[in-house]
C-alpha cells in the first residue's frame, strides 16, 4: 500500500489539495475540530492572544471566542488538571504544553489521572483530551525545548501517542485524535512546523488505509526504515541516496506510536526481510527496542539480520552546538543500514 | 506593602556615593552588553537571548546584596544584570545562548551562581534546600550563608513556588524570595496571571514577611535586599521581596510583543527608564557629573566589546563531553554509545 504517489504529488492532485505548512495544516485542524465541535476547548500559555509560540493556535480565540481559546496562568499540572474536569464535564479539552520539556511538571496529572479515569471509574468517566505537545529537537533551542518523550508517554497505560510527520499527516491526524474518546497525546515534530507540503482536506489515505495505521511513505525491497516524526523526512532523504546505489530502501512512518501498527510493521519486514528503527530519542528502553521486539516476534523466521537502532544517545539533550551530533544524521542511518546488510550468520 | 521587621545593623546604612556610583556604572554595562546581546542575535552571533531591558534596578540592586562569600544565588534565563553583578564571567554566561553548553560553562560553586535554568520556577525548591542546608550545617558567627531565588510573576503560578514558600516557612530557611514582576509573562499580563493582582500578598499566608517595592528605583532594591538578607542571615527565616518591574523588550529574541500589547502600553507600562531615574539622583546630588556618566559608558562598550570576541572566539564543546558529562561514574552503554559516535564521526 505504497502512498508515495499521494506524498509526491506528481501523479493526481485532487481539487481538495492545497500546499502548506504543517503549522497552517495544524491550525486548520484546530480551525475546523473548534468549528465541528462546540465541547472542543483549546487552552495553555500563550495560546490565546498570542496564538502560541508556534503559532498554532494563531487566530482561533479571535474567531471562536475566549471562551473557547484561552490563556491560562504558567502551570502545566494546572493545565492537565483542569483537563481532567473538564472531561467529567463533558467538554473536550485540547490543551497544549508550550515545550515538550514542560510536560515534566505536569507528568503527575497525565500519568496518575488523566490515563487512569477512565479504568478507575470503569468507563463511566471517559478522557477525550488531546495534549498538543511540540516536540523533539533540530531547533537549537534553549534547554529543555527539545526532548523525545514518547517511551514515556508509551509506557503509560490508558494514554496513545501519535506523531505526524509532515503537513498532511498533521492535518488529518490531528482531527481523528481530537474526536476520540481516550487521551492522545499528540506530539508535533517542531523542526517541521515551517515545512511545506500538500494537504489533501478530503482524504487523509486515499488508498482507504486506517488512521490508525502505519504508513509506508516510498515502497523498497531491501530493507525497511521505521521512524515518525521528523526522522521520517531524514529516512526518505537516505533512501534517495541509498537508490543511487541500487539499494531499494522501504520507508515505514509508524504515526501511532502507540498502539504500534503490528501488521504495517511485520508486512513491510516481511517483504524487505531487514529492518532499521531511526528516533531521536535516547537509545536505552526507547521505543526502538519495542518495535524491533514486535518485528522480531513477527518476522522472526524471514528476518536475514537482527534488527538495528539509530537513535540518539543516552545523554541529556545537548545544547544547540551538539544537537547535529547528536540527533540521527544521514551518515549515522546509513551506518545502521550498513551494519544489516552485511551481517552474516556465525 | 512591606510586613518585614525594619532592619538595623549594617543593613539600615545608607549607600555612600562610591557605591551609588559603582551602582550606576553596573547598570550601565548590564544595559550595554543586554541591548548588544540581542544585536548579536540579529547579526547571527549568538541564536537567541532572553533580555532584561528595564530590569537593571531590580537586577543590579538585589545582586548587590549578595555576599559571594556566603550567600548562593539561583537564577532563571535572564538574571544577566545578577550574574555581572555578582561578578560571574561573563562569556562563560553567555556562552549558554551562545548554545555552547546549556546552564552556561561558569564555575556554579565558585561563582555562587546556580547553573542557568530554563525550566520556569525549576529552581525556586533547591533554594530552599540549599538553604536549609545552611541551617543544618551551622555557623561559627552565627550568621547564615542565605539563598536567592529569582522568579517571574508567571513563575509564581507553578505549584512548586508554593511548596517552596510552605517548606521554607515551616523550616525557617534562610532564603530569600526575588520576584522579578515586569509585568509579563511572555504574553500574559500580570492581571491575566496572578490571582489578587500581587505576588508579595500570596507570603502572608505562609507566614513570610514580605516586601512589595519599586523595582526600578534601584536604591530601594538595594535597601530592601539588604534587609532582607540581614533578616534570613540571623536566623529569622525567609522574606519575599515583589519588586515591580517591566520588561520593556521582547520576552526573547524570537517573540513579536507587537501581538500582544501597543507601543502606547508599552510607554505606559514602563514608566521611567531606572538608569535614567539614578542619573538625575546622581546629578542631582551632585554624586556625579558628566564626565564620570561618559566615563561609565566608555568602559561598558569595551567591556561589551571584549565579551563579544570571548564568545565568537569560543568554539563548540568537543562532542565527547556529551558522553563524559553525563555521570560521574559512566556506564558500560554509555562508553559504548561513546566509542561507536566517534566511530561513525570520524572523530577517533
Ligand atoms: C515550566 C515551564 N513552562 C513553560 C515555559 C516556557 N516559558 C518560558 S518563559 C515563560 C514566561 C515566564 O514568565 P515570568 O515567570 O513572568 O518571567 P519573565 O519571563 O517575565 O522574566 C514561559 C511560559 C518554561 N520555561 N518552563
Amino acid at each position: 500500500m505504497s502512498n508515495s504517489t499521494l506524498e509526491s504529488g506528481k501523479v493526481h492532485t485532487p481539487a481538495s489539495t492545497t500546499v502548506m505548512s504543517m503549522q497552517q495544516a495544524l491550525n486548520r485542524a484546530l480551525d475546523e475540530v473548534l468549528a465541528e465541535n462546540p465541547r472542543t476547548l483549546i487552552f495553555g500559555e500563550d495560546c490565546g492572544r498570542l496564538g502560541g509560540v508556534f503559532r498554532i493556535t494563531d487566530g482561533l480565540q479571535a474567531k471562536h471566542g475566549e471562551q473557547r481559546v484561552f490563556d491560562t496562568p504558567l502551570a502545566e499540572s494546572g493545565i492537565l488538571g483542569m483537563s481532567v474536569g473538564l472531561a467529567m464535564a463533558g467538554f473536550h479539552p485540547i490543551p497544549e504544553v508550550q515545550f515538550d520539556g514542560f510536560a515534566y511538571p505536569a507528568i503527575n496529572q497525565i500519568v496518575c489521572q488523566i490515563a487512569r479515569m477512565n479504568y478507575r471509574s470503569r468507563g463511566t468517566l471517559p478522557m477525550p483530551i488531546t495534549l498538543r505537545v511540540p516536540s523533539f529537537g533540530g531547533i537549537r533551542a534553549p534547554e529543555h525545548h527539545g526532548e523525545s518523550l514518547e517511551a514515556l508517554f508509551a509506557h503509560v497505560p490508558g494514554l496513545k501517542v501519535v506523531s505526524p510527520s509532515n503537513p498532511h499527516e498533521a492535518y488529518h491526524l490531528l482531527k481523528y485524535a481530537a474526536t476520540r474518546p481516550d487521551p492522545v497525546i499528540f506530539m508535533e515534530p517542531k523542526s517541521r512546523y515551517w515545512q511545506k507540503g500538500e494537504v489533501d482536506t478530503a482524504s487523509h489515505d486515499a488508498d482507504g488505509g486506517s488512521p490508525t495505521g502505519a504508513k509506508v511513505m516510498r515502497a523498497g525491497r531491501h530493507l525497511t526504515l521505521v521512524a515518525w516524526g521528523a526522522m521520517v523526512a531524514r529516512c526518505l532523504q537516505v533512501a534517495e541516496l541509498a537508490a543511487e546505489d541500487g539499494i531499494e530502501i522501504e520507508v515505514l512512518d509508524l504515526r501511532w506510536l502507540k498502539p504500534i501498527d503490528t501488521a504495517a510493521l511485520a508486512a513491510s519486514v516481511r517483504k524487505t526481510r531487514r529492518a532499521v528503527v531511526v528516533h531521536e530519542a535516547p537509545l536505552t528502553s526507547g521505543l526502538g527496542a519495542e518495535v524491533a521486539q514486535l518485528i522480531t516476534q513477527s518476522c522472526f523466521d524471514t528476518l536475514k539480520a537482527p534488527v538495528e537502532r539509530v537513535t540518539g544517545f543516552d545523554v541529556p539533550y545537548p545544547s544547540g552546538d551538539l544537537e547535529d551530533e547528536y540527533i540521527p544524521n544521514i551518515d549515522r542511518i546509513l551506518f545502521g543500514i550498513q551494519r544489516v546488510l552485511e551481517y552474516k550468520r556465525g | 506593602m512591606d510586613t518585614l521587621p525594619v532592619a538595623s545593623g549594617d543593613a539600615a546604612e545608607p549607600l555612600t556615593p562610591a557605591q551609588l556610583r559603582e551602582l550606576y556604572s553596573l547598570m550601565v554595562a548590564v544595559r550595554h552588553l543586554d541591548t548588544s546581546a540581542i544585536a548579536w542575535q540579529r547579526q547571527g552571533i549568538i541564536p537567541g537571548y532572553a533580555p532584561e531591558l528595564g530590569q537593571e534596578a531590580a537586577q543590579v540592586g538585589s545582586g548587590y546584596a549578595v555576599d559571594t562569600t556566603r550567600d548562593f544565588v539561583f537564577p532563571t534565563y535572564r538574571e544577566m544584570g545578577v550574574a555581572r553583578t555578582m561578578g560571574v564571567d561573563m562569556v562563560a554566561y553567555m556562552s549558554t545562548h551562545k548554545a555552547t553548553w546549556h546552564g552556561g560553562l561558569y564555575d556554579p560553586q565558585e561563582s555562587r551562581l546556580a547553573p542557568i535554568q530554563a525550566v520556569v520556577a525549576g529552581s525556586v525548591l533547591h533554594a530552599v534546600g540549599w538553604a536549609h542546608g545552611q541551617t543544618l550545617a551551622g555557623t561559627a558567627d552565627g550568621k547564615l550563608g542565605v539563598a536567592m531565588t529569582y522568579f517571574g510573576d508567571g513563575a509564581s503560578s507553578q505549584g512548586d513556588v508554593h511548596e517552596a514558600l510552605n517548606f521554607a516557612a515551616v523550616m525557617n530557611a534562610p532564603v530569600v524570595f526575588f520576584v522579578q514582576n515586569n509585568g509579563w509573562a511572555i504574553s500574559v499580563p500580570t492581571e491575566r496571571q496572578v490571582a489578587g493582582g500581587s505576588v508579595a500578598a500570596r507570603a502572608a499566608g505562609y507566614g513570610i514577611p514580605a516586601l512589595q517595592i519599586d523595582g526600578d528605583d534601584v536604591i530601594a532594591v538595594v535597601e530592601a535586599t539588604r534587609r532582607a538578607f540581614a533578616h534570613a542571615r540571623s536566623g529569622n527565616g525567609p522574606v519575599l521581596i515583589e519588586a515591580m518591574t517591566y520588561r520593556r523588550g521582547p520576552h526573547s529574541t524570537s517573540d513579536d510583543p507587537g501581538r500582544y500589547r501597543s507601543l502606547d502600553e508599552e510607554r505606559d507600562g514602563a514608566g521611567m527608564d531606572p538608569l535614567e531615574r539614578l542619573k538625575q539622583r546622581l546629578l542631582a546630588d551632585g554624586i556625579a557629573d558628566e564626565a564620570f556618566f561618559a566615563e561609565a559608558l566608555a568602559a561598558a562598550k569595551a567591556e561589551e566589546e571584549q565579551i563579544r570576541t570571548g564568545i565568537q572566539a569560543l568554539g563548540s564543546r568537543p562532542g565527547t563531553e556529551m558522553f563524559d558529562l553525563v555521570f560521574q561514574e559512566t556506564t558500560p552503554a554509555l562508553q559504548a554509545q561513546a566509542a561507536n559516535w566517534r566511530e561513525e564521526s570520524e572523530h577517533v
